[in-house]
């Protein structure tokens, strides 16, 4: 029976989906944060910025779809958001924006800012983009500062329905530690994440050397980023949704959504398992070039759980510290009915789209990238 | 929190939206374009197996490119700028909005992202066909987002298939067919699309023209220059017929739009169409908006003070009659959440009666005075005339250089190709003359009548958008400006063939 429960429970998990997916994607930003630290020579870098330049679309439209998404299937959440932490999402989508055209411009002709400029833009973004993502998915968690207002609209003077309560207009999310570490949590996961692709896509045994080497510094630091504020989200009290939808603290809350929820939980573990596989993979065999697969599904499963703990089993998925009862929940905040419906239907096209873009990546990348094919190639960036 | 909206943060914000969409705007039309035309040129490549051909896809495919990123980066603005910068918007109705924008992120995007990489890249990947399919895939992918986008914004225009809902205080779907297949997004679609082709044709012919006058790239130049004519000029039998079906929907949907114009303040049953200045066109208007003979075309001081008959027959209100109804329905509404917070059943529903019986006016509620109704009058008028003039003048490039190349006598009218060197930045000036136009005169309507642009803001300090404003007019700038250097450098190099020097 598709209800309107259950459709809200979908729609929520393809949100979450769609985010794990983005994560996994962002081994682009990653990969391009380490451009200067593993490219030595002009040729290393021609290699690096083609390896990741052949996906960076993917990237960018998943940014795309899952802020339409979210818009479809959970408006009050497009703007109380996006409207309220106003800076914070101006600066991911600038960086964002700054990235798009720089792998087009950077090796042509004329192109005002010259390669080394369009190339710190790549790593201005490799850091920013994931970092501020992170610390934007923390709030979930942690709780922003707004109010929902919905009477608001029968006023002449002040007609808008939800409005932020910091004058910071979402910079102060980088004034709490637990936000911080959940966007360096992200950050190195995803140049762990850019480094195993690098792995598998550059066919250069000197490339592949060093982002071995790497690979151990930056998946210490996620894993400590990643464990540390994993372990202070079982043990803080969660915002719980009561009967009739009244929002209450409730002690360690998303502990218990985690063993409330065995399928979640086995989710997440899944998850943590792919990554920590492809990590002790690569370290112990040095044949072995296939991580980026096992780390990103485990990635993609580990968001996935991450954001169903947030919104499943009466929780509120987005809070406010500044009244409880604003929070926005699956329920206050989605589509109605129709709309998810809809929706529904059009997201069984979803399988036919990455059914082609697999066949596709598979078409491009049967040969990884090598030293000769950027010497003689004409068509790269 | 802003206990009141300040009316600089309305016009910050409308700013900063024109802003990022028209430089949007600068890049789509031209994607949409070429795209059509290198995968014709690239059709005829794979027919005919000629490498020639492949070299003068190669060389639009560049520019295509460079296009196409900056296009891309300039989109993501605009789709989330409805969350951060209209915020109450994206809440009021974004239970019938959002799903384009999501249909077309799933459908479109994706298809685009995927295969222009093969476009790019696959030469020596896969097969001729394979790569030939993608292009036409990335092409059809940027078709489609056109689509899905410009349903959303006709249903700002239109806005059709939904309810208002107070209890949950937004406008509910109630109908996707109605939103998806709008007749004023099939109009909308069929001439923006094909004024992009244009925008394309123009492009390409332009370029030809120049390396004709320089007497380079001859053979590559003629090539090009034959594929741009002939698409072009279909391309404009396009733009015609559906920009006449645009007229007709705005005389029937947005007649204050309609009447700005013509700068028309007192219709009349024989309404003239107003060239420029004295010069008119008895009767000519009347027959554009409504193809009768007779019809009552009402002007903007017509739709201020009503009292016209109306196409169902029933009389027009004035402004002030439906400024009332539209206070009477908020009135209602702030009675039915009253009634419903205190379970006051049977009251509630009699506020929800009042209520629906006045939503067709709900937006009116929030214009404090009649002047509020109407359009910049003069930018709407005269950017009309731009879109209109140049239209013309592009029809008349495509059919002299059809006539030249068919007599082969390109190069004995150097001043001709003059002209298609200068109708580039033209056409561009054409297309956003045709955006200001459906934009600007639809003013103060966020959505036509049912929210003004001061209830659709985000509750932001003025200076907050400002700041943003000045960042993105400096970084799109700046963009820009290394766009059209790195075209202009691309072109000079040339594609890259031995010149042929004889004509
Ligand atoms: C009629 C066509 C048209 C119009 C009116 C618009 N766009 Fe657009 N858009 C396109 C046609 C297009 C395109 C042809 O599909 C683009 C342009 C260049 C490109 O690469 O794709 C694109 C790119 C593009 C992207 C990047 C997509 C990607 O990741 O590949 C986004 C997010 C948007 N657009 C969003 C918008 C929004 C929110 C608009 C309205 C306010 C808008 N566009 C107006
Ligand atoms: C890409 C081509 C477009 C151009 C060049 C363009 C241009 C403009 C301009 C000039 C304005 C300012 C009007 C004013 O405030 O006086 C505006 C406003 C706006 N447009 Fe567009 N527009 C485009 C496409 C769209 C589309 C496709 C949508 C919706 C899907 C849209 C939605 C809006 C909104 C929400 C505003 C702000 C509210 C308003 O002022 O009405 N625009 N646009
Ligand atoms: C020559 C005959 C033309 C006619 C009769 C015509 C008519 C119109 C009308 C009535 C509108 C307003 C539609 C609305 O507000 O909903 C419009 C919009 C527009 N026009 Fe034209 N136009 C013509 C030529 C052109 C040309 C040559 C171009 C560009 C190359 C162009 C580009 C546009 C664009 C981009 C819009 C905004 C999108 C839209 O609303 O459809 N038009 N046109």
């Amino acid at each position: 029976m598709i209800t309107y429960t259950f459709l809200q429970y979908y729609w929520w998990f393809l949100i979450s989906l769609l985010a794990g997916l983005l994560v996994f994607l962002m081994f682009v930003q990653g990969g391009n944060s380490l451009l200067f630290t593993l490219g030595k020579s002009e040729e290393e870098r021609e290699m690096l910025v083609n390896s990741t330049g052949r996906k960076w679309e993917f990237t960018f439209t998943t940014l795309v779809t899952f802020g339409g998404a979210f818009f479809a299937s959970f408006p009050l959440f497009y703007s109380t958001s996006f409207g309220g932490a106003y800076w914070l999402w101006m600066l991911i989508l600038l960086s964002f924006v700054l990235q798009a055209v720089s792998y087009e411009f950077q090796s042509k002709l004329g192109n005002v800012l010259g390669r080394r400029g369009y190339r710190v833009l790549l790593v201005l973004n490799g850091f920013l983009g994931p970092f501020l993502l992170g610390v934007a998915v923390a709030t979930f968690f942690n709780g922003s500062q707004f109010v929902v207002s919905k009477d608001n609209m029968a006023s002449l003077a002040m007609p808008i329905v939800s409005s932020w309560a910091s004058s910071f207009h979402g910079l102060e999310a980088l004034l709490n530690p637990w936000n911080l570490i959940l966007g360096f949590a992200v950050f190195f996961l995803a140049r762990v994440l850019g480094l195993f692709y690098f792995i598998n896509n550059v066919e250069d045994a000197e490339l592949r050397r060093r982002c071995r080497l790497k690979l151990r510094s930056d998946a210490v630091l996620f894993l400590i980023f990643f464990l540390a504020f994993v372990g202070w989200v079982m043990m803080k009290p969660g915002f719980a949704v009561g009967s009739e939808g009244v929002v209450k603290m409730e002690p360690h809350k998303y502990f218990y959504n985690l063993i409330q929820m065995p399928a979640v939980a086995a989710i997440f573990g899944l998850g943590v398992i792919g990554v920590l596989f492809a990590l002790i993979r690569t370290w112990i065999s040095k044949s072995f070039v296939r991580g980026i697969w096992a780390a990103g599904a485990g990635t993609v499963l580990a968001v996935l759980g991450l954001l169903l703990l947030a919104g499943y089993n009466n929780t509120a998925y987005y809070p406010s510290t500044t009244d409880l009862q604003s929070s926005l929940t699956l329920q206050n905040s989605c589509s109605s009915e129709f709309t998810l419906k809809v929706m529904s239907g059009v997201s069984l096209l979803i399988p036919f789209v990455l059914a082609y873009i697999a066949y596709c990546w598979n078409a491009m990348d049967l040969k990884g990238i090598t030293r000769k094919e950027i010497q003689n190639s004409k068509t790269k960036y | 929190m802003l206990l009141s909206i300040d009316a600089s943060l309305i016009d910050w914000s409308r700013a900063q939206f024109a802003l990022t969409a028209i430089y949007h705007w600068l890049f789509v039309p031209l994607t949409l374009g070429l795209g059509v035309i290198i995968g014709i040129m690239e059709t005829i490549y794979v027919l005919k197996g000629d490498e020639f051909w492949r070299r003068v896809v190669k060389f639009w495919m560049k520019l295509f490119g460079i296009n196409f990123a900056i296009g891309v980066a300039t989109g993501l603005i605009l789709e989330f700028e409805f969350g951060t910068n209209w915020s109450n918007y994206s809440w009021i109705v974004g239970d019938i909005f959002g799903a384009p924008l999501a249909i077309e992120g799933i459908v479109a995007f994706f298809m685009e992202a995927t295969f222009i990489a093969i476009m790019f890249f696959g030469w020596e990947k896969v097969s001729r066909n394979f790569h030939l399919a993608s292009t036409w895939l990335t092409v059809i992918g940027a078709t489609i987002s056109a689509w899905w986008i410009l349903v959303a914004n006709a249903w700002m225009q239109h806005p059709v298939g939904m309810e208002f809902n107070p209890e949950t205080v937004r406008n509910e779907m109630v109908s996707f067919a109605a939103v998806a297949f709008s007749p004023t997004a099939v109009v909308k679609f069929f001439h923006t699309v094909s004024s992009g082709w244009i925008t394309g044709s123009v492009f390409v012919v332009g370029v030809s023209c120049w390396f004709l006058l320089r007497r380079r790239e001859v053979k590559f130049a003629k090539a090009s220059m034959a594929v741009g004519t002939a698409f072009g000029l279909a391309a404009c039998f396009f733009v015609m017929v559906s920009g006449d079906s645009s007229g007709i929907n705005v005389a029937k949907e947005q007649p204050m739009k309609l009447a700005s114009f013509e700068g028309l303040y007192d219709g009349s049953e024989h309404a003239p169409f107003t060239i420029v200045g004295p010069l008119k066109i008895p009767n000519m208007l009347t027959f554009l908006a409504t193809h009768k003979h007779t019809a009552f075309v009402p002007g903007i001081n017509d739709l201020l003070n009503g009292g016209y008959k109306l196409a169902d027959g029933s009389t027009a209100l004035s402004a002030e009659q439906k400024m009332f109804r539209g206070r009477r329905a908020m009135t209602s509404f702030a009675a039915f959440r009253q009634a419903n917070k205190q379970g006051n059943m049977a009251l509630a529903a009699v506020a929800e009666k009042n209520l629906q019986n006045d939503m067709p006016y709900f937006g009116y509620g929030r214009i404090q005075q009649r002047a509020e109704l109407v359009p910049p009058v003069n930018l709407v008028f005269w950017s009309f005339r731009v879109m209109i003039g140049l239209g013309m003048l592009f029809v008349l490039l495509f059919l002299v250089l059809t006539y030249l190349q068919m007599k082969r006598k390109l190069n004995d009218y150097p001043i001709i190709l003059y002209i298609g060197v200068w109708c580039i930045p033209l056409v561009y000036i054409c297309s956003e003359a045709g955006w200001i136009c459906a934009e600007v005169g639809r003013q103060p309507w966020a959505i036509q009548d049912l929210l003004p642009v001061n209830a659709a803001v985000s509750s932001l300090q003025t200076s907050s958008v400002q700041l943003t404003f000045f960042i993105f007019l400096a970084v799109f700038t700046l963009l820009l400006i290394a766009e059209i250097r790195i075209m202009c450098r691309a072109i000079q190099k040339g594609p890259e063939m031995s010149g042929e020097t004889k004509i």
